[in-house]
Order: C-alpha cells, then sequence, then structure tokens
C-alpha cells in the first residue's frame, strides 16, 4: 500500500493501475476516553488537533464531526489569503498563518494548491485611502509585506479594472504580493490526512448532545454515538458556538449570520490575482477552473440556514459591475452560504472559557479560511499549555469585560 | 426573501425595505452594575437556533421600531409586536407553542 504522494509513488501506482494507494484517513469507531476531543472537524478543528500532534506530542485525540469534513463554512468560503491587517495580534496571527500556508503542502505532504498570486484591496473613497495608507504602516513596521499602489499601478496589475468611476474611483491600492488563495478542500483533507497518520481519531456523522460536567470541570461529552470521556474538550464549531457553550453551560458574545458567495460560468484567464473593494462590498477572484468567485458582505440578522438572501447576490454583482465592466455579461453558475459567528469586535476568541477544561476557538466571522493554520497552532498551544501562548493571548473571551477589543471592524476588508 | 409586517403602518414589507436590529428584550443594566453584567449587556446575546425575538426597523417606510419572532432555522415569521413591550405578548407565545410544540417559552423561563 502506497502512503506517500510523491512523483515517484504517482509513477509507480500510474503503471499499477492506481489500485494501491492507501485511503487518505481512516474511519475509526469512537473510543470511550481521549485525553482530547476538539468538536468540529472544519480547518480549524482538523489543524488544532495536527499541530497539538505534531508541535505537543499529543496523540490521544478525537475530532468529533456532526456532518462531514471539511464540509461546513471550510467548503463555503472564497479561499482568500491575506494578513494585511491594521491591529498588532490580528497582523501577528494572520501572518503566523500565512507563512504556515507558504509550506504547508511540504508539510502535510497534501498538495493544498498555495498561490500567492498577490491581494489587491481597492481604495474607493478617500477616507478609505487614508485608512489603507495607515495600514500599510502598521504592517510595514510589523514585518508585512504589504504596498500603496497609485490608480495606474492598479491598472497595470489588474488591467480588466475600471479605474475612473464614476461613482466609486480607484484612488490607490493596498497590495499584498504574498497574500493568494489556496484549495479550500484541499486544507482540510491534507490535515485530515496528516491527523489521522499520527493516529488521531476523526469521527464524522457523530453529533454532540451534551457536555458532560462536574465541579466545574469537564467530564465528557454525550454524542449520538454514545458517551465519550475527555480531559480537555475544544469547541471549533463556528456558526453553532452558541448551541454548543448552552450545553456547556457558559456564554459566548457571538451571533451567527449568514455570508454567501457565487461562481460564474468559467472563463478564460482574466485576472490573476485578488481584487477586494470594501467600500462596495464585493471581492473576486479567478479560480484555477476559470470561474470568478465572488463574495459580498453579510446578512444583518441571525440565521442558521446556510444560504443567503437574494437582495446581496444582487448588491454585491452590481457594485462589482461598477469597477469591472467586463463581467456584466457573465453568466452565474450558483451560489452558496455558510454561517460565520460574529463577535463584537470582528475579531476571534481563542480562549479557555468558565468551565475548567473547555476551549473555545470560535468567532472567525466573515475570515477564517485564512486562518486555518495560525489558528491551529495557536490553539494547540493554549490546550496543550492550559495556557494561551503570546498569538492567542489577545484573543481572549474577557476581553469583553476588560474593554480591550481587537477592533478590526473599521480597519480591515468587507464586513470585518 | 423575509417579508414581515410592520407593526406600526401594517405593511407587509419585504427585507430590503427593514433594518435588522438584532435581538429584543435586553434590559440595560442600571449605573452601578458590575463590569461582568454590562459587558453581558454590550455583547452576549442568546443567538438561539430556533425562535428568536428581535427588534427591527421600518427604515424604508415608517421608520418605526417593532419586535419580530421568527425562527432562525427555517426563517419562518410568527408575528410582529410593539417595541414598547418588556416581553412577547401572550398572543405571539401561544401562536408559537402551537407550530412549534417543543417551544420552551421564551428565555427559558
Amino acid at each position: 500500500m502506497t502512503k506517500k504522494y510523491s512523483l515517484f509513488s504517482l509513477i509507480k501506482e500510474g503503471l499499477g493501475h492506481n489500485l494501491g494507494w492507501e485511503k487518505a484517513w481512516r474511519d475509526p469507531e469512537p473510543k470511550n476516553e481521549y485525553k482530547v476531543v476538539i468538536v468540529g472537524a472544519g480547518g480549524h478543528g482538523l489543524a488544532s488537533a495536527y499541530y497539538l500532534a505534531k508541535n505537543h506530542g499529543l496523540t490521544d485525540i478525537a475530532v468529533i464531526e456532526k456532518g462531514w469534513l471539511g464540509g461546513g463554512n471550510t467548503g463555503r468560503n472564497t479561499t482568500i489569503i491575506r494578513s494585511n491587517y491594521l491591529q498588532e495580534p490580528s497582523i501577528a496571527l494572520y501572518e503566523k498563518s500565512r507563512r504556515l500556508y507558504e509550506n504547508l503542502s511540504q508539510d502535510l505532504n497534501y498538495n493544498v494548491m498555495f498561490s500567492p498570486r498577490g491581494v489587491m484591496m481597492l481604495c474607493q473613497t478617500h477616507h478609505e485611502l487614508r485608512a489603507m495608507k495607515r495600514t500599510s504602516h502598521a504592517n510595514r513596521i510589523a514585518g508585512v509585506e504589504t504596498f500603496m499602489k497609485t490608480p495606474e499601478e492598479v491598472k497595470s496589475i489588474v488591467p480588466i479594472i475600471n479605474i475612473n468611476g464614476p461613482r466609486y474611483p480607484v484612488l490607490g491600492g493596498l497590495w499584498q504580493p504574498r497574500g493568494g488563495t489556496a484549495r479550500h478542500d484541499a486544507v482540510a483533507w491534507g490535515y485530515a490526512r496528516a491527523c489521522s497518520d499520527f493516529g488521531i481519531d476523526i469521527i464524522q456523522q457523530c453529533e454532540v448532545t451534551g457536555i458532560l460536567t462536574k465541579n466545574g470541570k469537564v467530564k465528557g461529552i454525550d454524542t449520538t454515538r454514545g458517551k465519550i470521556k475527555a480531559e480537555k474538550l475544544c469547541i471549533v464549531v463556528a456558526g453553532h458556538s452558541s448551541k454548543l457553550a448552552d450545553m456547556g453551560g457558559f456564554r459566548v458574545p457571538v451571533e451567527s449570520v449568514a455570508l454567501q458567495a457565487l461562481v460564474s460560468e468559467p472563463i478564460k484567464p482574466m485576472m490573476n490575482c485578488v481584487v477586494m473593494a470594501n467600500t462596495v462590498h464585493g471581492y473576486m477572484s479567478q479560480s484555477d477552473k476559470g470561474e470568478m468567485v465572488i463574495g459580498g458582505g453579510a446578512d444583518g440578522f441571525n440565521n442558521y440556514t446556510q444560504r443567503g438572501s437574494f437582495h446581496h447576490i444582487e448588491e454585491t454583482v452590481r457594485a462589482l459591475i461598477e469597477t469591472f465592466p467586463v463581467i456584466s455579461r457573465l453568466k452565474m453558475l450558483r451560489q452558496w452560504g455558510g454561517i460565520v459567528d460574529m463577535t463584537g469586535d470582528r475579531s476571534p476568541i481563542i480562549s479557555k472559557t468558565p468551565i475548567k477544561g473547555i476551549y473555545i476557538n470560535c468567532g472567525w466571522g466573515t475570515g477564517g479560511f485564512k486562518a486555518i493554520p495560525g489558528s491551529g497552532w495557536a490553539t494547540a498551544e493554549l490546550v496543550a499549555n492550559d495556557d494561551p501562548g503570546d498569538l492567542a493571548a489577545p484573543f481572549s473571551l474577557d476581553r469583553f469585560s476588560e474593554g480591550r477589543m481587537i477592533d478590526e471592524s473599521v480597519a480591515a476588508a468587507v464586513a470585518h | 426573501m423575509l417579508i414581515i409586517k410592520c407593526h406600526n403602518c401594517g405593511v407587509f414589507a419585504d427585507e430590503t425595505e427593514l433594518q435588522p436590529g438584532g435581538e429584543a428584550h435586553i434590559r440595560r443594566y442600571r449605573s452601578q452594575s458590575s463590569t461582568e453584567d454590562f459587558s453581558s449587556y454590550l455583547f452576549d446575546r442568546s443567538n438561539k437556533k430556533g425562535v428568536h425575538f428581535e427588534r427591527w426597523r421600518h427604515a424604508y417606510g415608517c421608520g418605526k421600531w417593532f419586535h419580530v419572532a421568527r425562527c432562525t432555522e427555517t426563517l419562518e415569521v410568527f408575528g410582529s409586536y410593539s417595541a414598547q413591550t418588556l416581553k412577547p405578548p401572550k398572543s405571539i407565545l401561544d401562536k408559537i407553542k402551537v407550530i412549534r410544540p417543543d417551544f420552551k417559552g421564551w428565555k427559558n423561563e
């Protein structure tokens, strides 16, 4: 059975009619007891399990998943990776993540198709231009490579753009050359395969129905496939964080809303970077298949339905057509929605909870995909040491009562 | 698309005419209250998967606030009622109990 993916194994298995490939991950029955149970086998949950094993030597771990792995927001995003944030804690976390993405394929022995094609954030009002200049200075101080570009330079990087408005002319752009995209499914699958190789059990089709606690300490979980005892429990369930927190008997300051995206029919290559237009609430990139991947703003009301409002598609597309007149005749192929958990300051939570032994990683809002490796790294550190490291410490739950917000909602991309 | 009846002017307005205002019936703690209480007023929300009581404003209509009972799982709207109330009226709660027999009541009372 061939396990490692390489050119040599590809040739060998190709000659043998591809019958010798081992399954990418095991599908085990849940054991009665684990040292660490992670709820949620999305990108963040699997990455947390992976770095617990890789960096901290813990392998007695189960990752519990209600549906199938990578079937939530990991499979429902626009795959953009960037780290051009304003606040120091966010820059540290997202840049760590972006750097891990650079070598992720080699690290996991799984091609995640990280493509650092560059991310261009347009400035379409004078206020935005000023704010982006400030961001680029903050990035420079923190060691993140970003540059301000003039409208002419923007036009030379993205020839299909209309920089003359009339309603929202392009006044400049914040350019991060090492930002880009990756293949979202491959990120989840790569982590799942690497976790499985470490002996971590990924248990799919198993819904958590209750959290067992005693004297303010976690004892285990009730699931649709029986009771599982656990010393430590890490909740990484994005949109359903409030529901899990309810089971544990504590509250998290998040609200779940629907965020949607859409793709067009495939066309020939016409844009080789990611463009985000924050003022008009739209962002676009071209996938390797040639589809234009388009994302917009989130709905304003609480929603668990994994589909978005029709009028948001209209708003997003209407805005993008002004900036990219060339896409006006493009047909849209399909649309999807995901349930994102928004915090008050639009920054995530990686934290201990009032229940001893329960940790939570949530609140990624509309920008979770780019953070998968860094989030997993920080969460693993928190769970292994029962103490947040430098990356996770600013993102604790008590920042809300202490009033030390990490205020990215005014500083960064769409709906942040 | 959501279609919600404005309690103030009686118009059946679609989503684009309305502005969502988050969870309803959140009471502000008095001055001298503890930091935890005040931060829970500011940030903690029930975020229910199921029946949810929330504030809406008829932004592109009469401009007034009102409350709505809605299911966040199916987007079913159970009814709208006055914003000048401290808790949902009995008529709305009774209606929800008929449609959703397992409804636990407002704020798990």
